[in-house]
């Protein structure tokens, strides 16, 4: 802090870190890049919890997003509106679940809910759908698509209702062996 | 108007929830409760005064949060997770309001005890637990009232680490940011409220001077966390090769700065414990033969080339064995110069050793365990996009190859490939394996010639010699290391396996090719030391001779003058192998770096210069054909360094220096590949990480440590030390410091127990046991993975039994649902007539809505009201079905 102006008070840096998976510094780091991305926006002082929201177009220009082929979905779901209208909280929060050392059972929760495009709760096979068209930017003809969901949907869904809970998702997600590795951004 | 016609019900549904929850709360506490019952509703009416602005805020956002869902959601689908969410948000706030309340009263039981004496301090007490036993109450659902005091605080004690528990884990949590700051603020002050109220008399400072401690040491711990990670060095370099390669070429790095880590322990260890006393206590230099150039060297002790080759005043200096002194102790600190030497070379190796062994340990932990097949489609799909990847290039070959490899996925699905010629394969196979034995044997024979023939110029003497015989072993070997993997990558474009597979071949063939260089050259070695001490028994005898001379010569001339002082550099000296061995290993370790630095230069940076500026005035695309971009090879980068350390801890035990040394060339890498990574190499086209890599190159590590310690440990045990150099001079082998040490510096007790212990009638049953435990253990693990695989079995049966029945369930409740539908058709005419007003006030949504499952998408309750259907679900059933639906048993309800 020093003789700067302060961004945080030291409470919140506590409770910054009690909350996430972040050390002081990177929550400034985060900070920094939050009010990067809306300068005009974002002040410098966040002592008082100023109630300030980045929207999604303005946050999936960041680098370690842009070439996110569910940038928007991830954007939305930490977003708490569900629009993908950011405030640093949530910021903070999407960082520290996808960070290295979040959990994989956290991990998992959140990779449901952003494969999880229509938000019932379940993956069904048009969400399927879409994470594959997003995946291969349409390269794979519909047949090859359906093919594909079907399969899917045959190896991971337990209990036989032809789309994926959470805990088909979690008992399939826990096998993986690049999910840990893949599933993260370093900020 | 329809949002808000929503947003009214929801407010009332909310409410009614509101207070059914609170009767079912009131119902639960029971008859004694009930004053406090109407003591609670009054004192949450004033909570509610005092916290109105936050519930205020809070409310708003909710209702902002709801019109939101409601926009999206439009089915009614979603709707009821809403209300499902809603429900159990509802609940939640409730406990926190209720948890709130309690608060409110603490303080005012506080107070209430500041002012009064004793009694009123019980009463407070008394209020507090009850307070507590209706927060036990409603967290667990099930307590009993009547409790004594220890027991509350007990509870309390509870609560209290509950509280501290969810703190911990709170981060760990899928809450949102905000419901995070706010639980952690509120647990916070529950905890310190009443920490301080916990534990009593004598117990209460110990408890109060615990919890500070307690705090102090979290505090501490996220510090040193902290300062831990602004410790880990070159983070952000790796970041920007990770968003620009993906999480392949960056495990590299990652590798790269884990094995410096491993280097620095390493330095630190010889640098610390040998080098620094030795240079510090030891005698200094020029003061014992040992220690001083010979005569016949001094004059070019200087040059640099000389110094290049690490002899000359390098060679008589504390990078090598051959300068140590086998005083046992040296200096004011008594510092046991052999003996640290000594442990300090078995340090290394066991400090690898673990290293190697936790991280794999480690690693196979996190790894997921799961055979390949049985998810295929479905990992694909979840699990193939790299988050890391952040450059526009590389997420295009990422979605070229993820492509690729669903297509190549669906058509194993479809056929299993047809061969087209497998005779031409088989052969094209067995002959790329034929070629590749060739060039391995062809290096393992070019190496051991060139080691023979530098021998032989060695014998020779180093003048009469061009630089490229003098280096020429180095040379060939790195210059083998080089093509070599490019020869083999050629070869296997015969073979015609998956990429894969073939990379796996192509590793493996590496790894033979620098195993099998290294170990010839380590023969070859061993050829030159047997020479050596055939020299030195030569020398020795010669010595005798010139000693007793010498000793002849000063009685005979005058007998009374002081003995004439022989300058040290004058001492004719055995050639000390030792020396010999860390000096090879030395320029070998600098010969490998030069090249690798080198092909860095030449064949990225300069092919890139090239391909960039050439192609203005060039006939053909050079960017995209054929020299292009070099792409980063990440295994065989890693196979280098493999190979690198290995050579590190073959000779380390020779030339403290090395581990110095290496620390100097990982740090140098680290800056040289990173910007050479960034400037002049391209995304992969064909971005695929061999599942578990890590491991397995983990797994190689600790081969290639195996082998490395394995010839290092044999000259230790087996030959004996040179006679007039090193830390071991004067004894028979090089471990029998350890005994020295145990005879003079331990009591007398010791070493007997130690020399009893070592004995093999109690060593080799002690063997015996251990293989025992190992077998007993392996036969446990392979039980334990049969089992793991029947239960597998177990698990797809029951799930595709599991499916039938489901199948079987919809279709009995498609055929119930028929003829439902044929029923309501019936019965609606006439019961629509009759009702009609009933209906109208109370519309059937908010029925359909209310009482439905969280889980699963279920048959609403009022299908199988009438029939026996069992509950599952309706794959082809519009779950929104007409409204007519639901008057028949709304009807019959009512």
């Amino acid at each position: 802090m020093g003789n700067k102006q302060t961004t945080f008070t030291d409470e919140q840096l506590e409770a910054y870190q009690d909350c996430t998976f972040f050390t002081r510094k990177e929550v400034l780091r985060l900070h920094g890049r939050y009010r990067e991305l809306a300068p005009h926006l974002v002040p410098l002082d966040f002592t008082n919890n100023p109630d300030i929201k980045v929207p999604l177009t303005l946050i999936v220009t960041m680098p370690e997003l842009k070439e996110n082929p569910f940038r928007d979905r991830i954007v939305e779901t930490f977003s708490e509106d569900g629009h993908g209208n950011l405030s640093f909280n949530d910021f903070v929060d999407m960082f520290s679940a996808l960070c290295e050392t979040s959990p994989r059972e956290l991990k998992t929760i959140y990779a449901f809910k952003i494969y999880d495009f229509n938000r019932d709760n379940f993956i069904c096979k048009e969400d399927l759908r879409k994470t594959l068209n997003k995946l291969t930017k349409g390269e794979l003809t519909p047949e090859e698509v359906t093919l594909v969901c079907d399969k899917a949907v045959e190896e991971a869904d337990l209990d036989g209702d032809s789309k994926l809970s959470f805990s088909d998702f979690e008992n399939m997600i826990s096998k993986a062996p690049d999910f840990l590795s893949n599933f993260h951004i370093r900020i | 108007r329809e949002r808000h016609r929503a947003k009214r019900r929801d407010g009332d549904r909310e409410k009614k929830k509101r207070r059914k929850g609170r009767r079912r709360r009131a119902s639960r506490a029971g008859e004694r409760e009930d004053e406090l019952q109407a003591r609670h509703e009054k004192r949450e009416a004033g909570r509610r005064k005092r916290a109105k602005n936050y519930q205020e805020s809070e409310g708003r956002e909710r209702d902002e949060e709801e019109q939101a869902q409601i926009k999206t959601g439009k089915t009614a689908k979603t709707k009821k997770n809403i209300k499902n969410e809603k429900t159990r948000k509802v609940e939640q706030e409730e406990g926190e309001a209720e948890e709130r309340n309690a608060k409110g009263k603490k303080k005012h039981g506080s107070a209430k005890k500041e002012e009064k004496d004793e009694d009123g301090g019980k009463c407070a007490a008394k209020e507090k637990t009850q307070e507590v036993k209706k927060k036990k109450h409603k967290r667990k659902g099930a307590d009993t009232l009547n409790s004594l005091s220890p027991e509350e605080l007990e509870k309390l004690k509870e609560a209290v680490d509950e509280r501290k528990k969810l703190i911990q884990g709170l981060r760990g949590k899928p809450w949102s940011m905000k419901k995070k700051l706010v639980t952690l603020r509120e647990s916070q002050e529950f905890v310190e409220k009443y920490e301080g109220a916990l534990g009593k008399g004598k117990g209460r400072k110990l408890y109060a001077y615990k919890v500070m401690m307690a705090k102090k040491w979290m505090k501490f711990q996220r510090d040193f966390e902290n300062f831990k990670t602004a410790c880990i060095p070159w983070e952000m370099k790796i970041k920007e090769i990770e968003s620009h390669f993906g999480s392949s070429v960056a495990s590299y790095f990652i590798f790269l700065r884990w094995m410096y880590g491993i280097n620095m322990i390493l330095f630190g260890l010889t640098f610390g414990l040998v080098m620094v006393p030795e240079a510090l206590m030891g005698r200094p230099y020029g003061s014992i033969p040992r220690k001083t150039v010979p005569r016949a060297e001094e004059a070019s002790a200087m040059d640099f080339a000389v110094l290049w080759d690490f002899g000359g005043y390098a060679q008589y200096s504390v990078l090598f064995y051959g300068y140590y002194n086998n005083q046992r102790a040296i200096g004011w600190l008594k510092f046991r110069m052999p003996l640290s030497y000594f442990l300090v070379g078995v340090g290394t190796v066991a400090y690898s050793y673990m290293v190697v062994i936790r991280t794999m340990a480690r690693n196979a932990n996190e790894s997921g365990v799961g055979d390949d097949n049985s998810f295929n489609f479905s990992w694909k799909t979840f699990t193939s996009w790299d988050y890391l990847i952040g450059n526009p290039e590389t997420a295009d070959n990422k979605f070229a190859s993820i492509t690729t490899s669903f297509k190549e996925a669906i058509l194993e699905e479809q056929e299993s490939r047809k061969d087209d010629n497998i005779h031409l394969t088989r052969f094209l196979r067995v002959l790329a394996n034929f070629l590749v034995l060739c060039c391995l044997a062809g290096s393992g024979y070019l190496i051991y010639f060139v080691v023979r023939r530098s021998q032989k110029f060695a014998l020779d003497g180093l003048d009469t010699h061009t630089w490229w015989e003098r280096n020429e072993v180095n040379m060939v070997m790195s210059l083998l290391g080089m093509f070599c993997p490019m020869l083999f990558d050629v070869i296997s474009a015969l073979e015609n396996y998956h990429p894969r597979v073939a990379l796996q071949w192509q590793l493996g063939r590496i790894f033979a090719l620098f195993l099998g260089n290294l170990y010839t050259f380590i023969i070859a070695l061993m050829d030159e030391i047997n020479l050596k001490r055939e020299e030195e028994k030569i020398v020795k005898f010669n010595i005798t001779t010139w000693e007793a001379s010498l000793y002849n010569s000063t009685v005979s001339e005058n007998s009374t003058g002081p003995p004439i002082t022989i300058q040290p550099a004058d001492v004719p000296r055995g050639p000390c192998w030792e020396t010999m061995v860390g000096q090879e290993f030395v320029r070998l370790i600098i010969s490998d770096t030069m090249t690798t630095y080198i092909t860095l230069l030449i064949g990225d940076f300069l092919r890139a210069v090239l391909v960039r500026f050439l192609n203005y005035c060039w006939c053909w695309d050079l960017e995209a054909g054929f020299p292009s971009y070099s792409e980063f090879d990440v295994s065989g980068n890693v196979l280098g360094l493999i190979f690198n350390q290995g050579m590190i801890w073959m000779g380390a035990f020779y030339a403290p220096c090395l581990p110095a040394l290496n620390v100097l060339r990982l740090h140098v890498s680290m800056y040289l590949q990173c910007w050479a990574v960034m400037c002049c190499n391209v995304p992969q086209e064909r971005v695929f990480k061999a599942s578990g890599s890590n491991n397995f190159y983990m797994a190689m590590l600790l081969v290639i440590l195996f082998l490395s310690t394995l010839p290092a440990i044999y000259t230790i045990v087996t030959i004996p030390p040179s006679f007039d150099c090193g830390p071991f001079s004067g004894k028979k082998r090089m471990f029998d410091v350890i005994q020295e040490t145990l005879e003079s510096d331990f009591p007398a007790w010791f070493s007997k127990v130690f020399s009893s212990a070592s004995n093999p009638g109690l060593v080799l049953p002690f063997i015996l046991l251990m293989v025992l435990a190992i077998y007993y253990l392996q036969s446990t693990s392979k039980s334990y993975k049969e089992a793991n695989v029947e239960l597998k079995k177990k698990l797809q049966t029951q799930n595709e039994e599991n499916k039938k029945k489901n199948k079987r369930a919809a279709l009995k409740a498609q055929m119930d649902l028929e003829e439902a539908r044929k029923a309501a058709s019936q019965t609606a005419d006439s019961s629509q007539r009759l009702y009609h007003g009933k209906n109208r006030r109370n519309p059937p949504a908010p029925v359909r809505e209310q009482g439905l499952p969280a889980t699963r998408a279920p048959v609403p309750r009022n299908y199988h009201h009438g029939n026996h259907g069992a509950p599952g679900y309706l794959p082809g059933f519009p779950r929104q079905s007409e409204p007519r639906m639901h008057r028949v048993p709304s009807l019959q309800r009512h």
